[in-house]
C-alpha cells in the first residue's frame, strides 16, 4: 500500500533509568533519533568542582531507586504528553563519580529546535524538583556532606 | 505496633539507619508516623514539614497510612 506519509515512528518517552555505571550519551541520542527528527537537544549535568565556597574533589549519588526510576519516567512522560511529537532518552547515574562525570543525560528529539530544546529543559527542572536523588560533595579537606537545596542559596548562586 | 520506614542520604546518617521501626499505630497519618520519629534518636533533624512517600507515590502529611505500606521519609531532593 503507498503512502506519501512518512513512515510512523513511535513518539514519547522511550527509555528511562537509573544506572550505576557511566552514562553512554551517544547510545541515549541514536536511540531518540529518527529520520522525522530536525532537532535534538542533549541536556548533562556533570560534577563541577566548586560549591558554595568550597573546593569539591567528588560526589556521591544515592537513591531511593525503585521511585526514582518511577519518578523519573512519570517527569519525562508528562513533559511529553505536553509536546507531541517529542522523543526523549534520559538516564541518571548514581554512585561515587568524579569531577566531570555525567550524572544525567537526557536527550528531546523533535521534528523541530522549539520543542526539541524547551523538552530537555522542562524535564531537568521538574526532575530537580520530584525525583528522590540525594547527593553527597566531597570537599578535598576529606569532610563529606549531603546537599540541602532547600537552605538559602548564596547572593547570585543557583543551587545545585 | 509499628511501622517500618524507609531512610535515606541525611535521614539515614542521622537515625544511623536506611530503615527504622516507629512506634505508631497503622492506620494513621502521615504527620503522626513524623511526631513520633522526632522523640527518636536523630528525629531531632528532621525539618518541620519534612517529605513523604508512601508505596513509592509522593503524598500529604494528611495522607493515611497503612500497616502494609512501604513508607519512606524522604530528605530535600538534590538530583541532576
Amino acid at each position: 500500500m503507498a503512502s506519501a506519509a512518512p513512515p510512523a515512528s513511535s513518539t514519547g518517552l522511550l527509555h528511562a533509568a537509573i544506572v550505576h555505571r557511566p552514562i553512554d550519551v551517544g547510545a541515549l541520542i541514536a536511540r531518540a533519533q529518527v529520520p522525522g527528527v530536525g532537532a535534538l537537544s542533549v541536556f548533562l549535568g556533570t560534577v563541577r568542582d566548586f560549591n558554595d565556597g568550597r573546593l569539591v574533589s567528588g560526589m556521591d549519588y544515592e537513591a531511593y531507586e525503585s521511585m526514582a526510576a518511577s519518578e523519573l519516567a512519570a517527569v519525562a512522560r508528562e513533559v511529553c504528553d505536553r509536546s507531541p511529537g517529542l522523543r526523549v532518552t534520559l538516564e541518571h547515574r548514581i554512585g561515587t563519580l568524579a569531577i566531570g562525570d555525567v550524572s544525567v543525560a537526557i536527550v528531546a528529539a523533535h521534528a523541530h529546535r522549539g520543542p526539541a530544546l524547551d523538552g530537555a529543559r522542562a524535564i531537568i527542572e521538574s526532575l530537580k524538583q520530584r525525583v528522590p536523588i540525594w547527593k553527597r560533595e566531597h570537599y578535598v579537606d576529606g569532610e563529606r556532606i549531603w546537599i540541602d537545596p532547600t537552605r538559602a542559596a548564596l547572593p547570585g548562586e543557583e543551587p545545585g | 505496633m509499628s511501622v517500618s520506614v524507609l531512610l535515606f542520604a541525611s535521614y539515614a546518617d542521622a537515625f544511623g539507619s536506611r530503615r527504622v521501626l516507629v512506634p505508631v499505630s497503622a492506620p494513621c497519618a502521615a504527620a503522626d508516623l513524623v511526631e513520633a520519629m522526632r522523640s527518636m534518636p536523630g528525629g531531632d533533624r528532621l525539618p518541620e514539614r519534612p517529605l513523604v512517600a508512601v508505596n513509592r507515590a509522593w503524598v500529604d502529611l494528611a495522607a493515611v497510612v497503612q500497616p502494609t505500606d512501604e513508607v519512606a521519609v524522604i530528605p530535600p531532593v538534590a538530583g541532576g
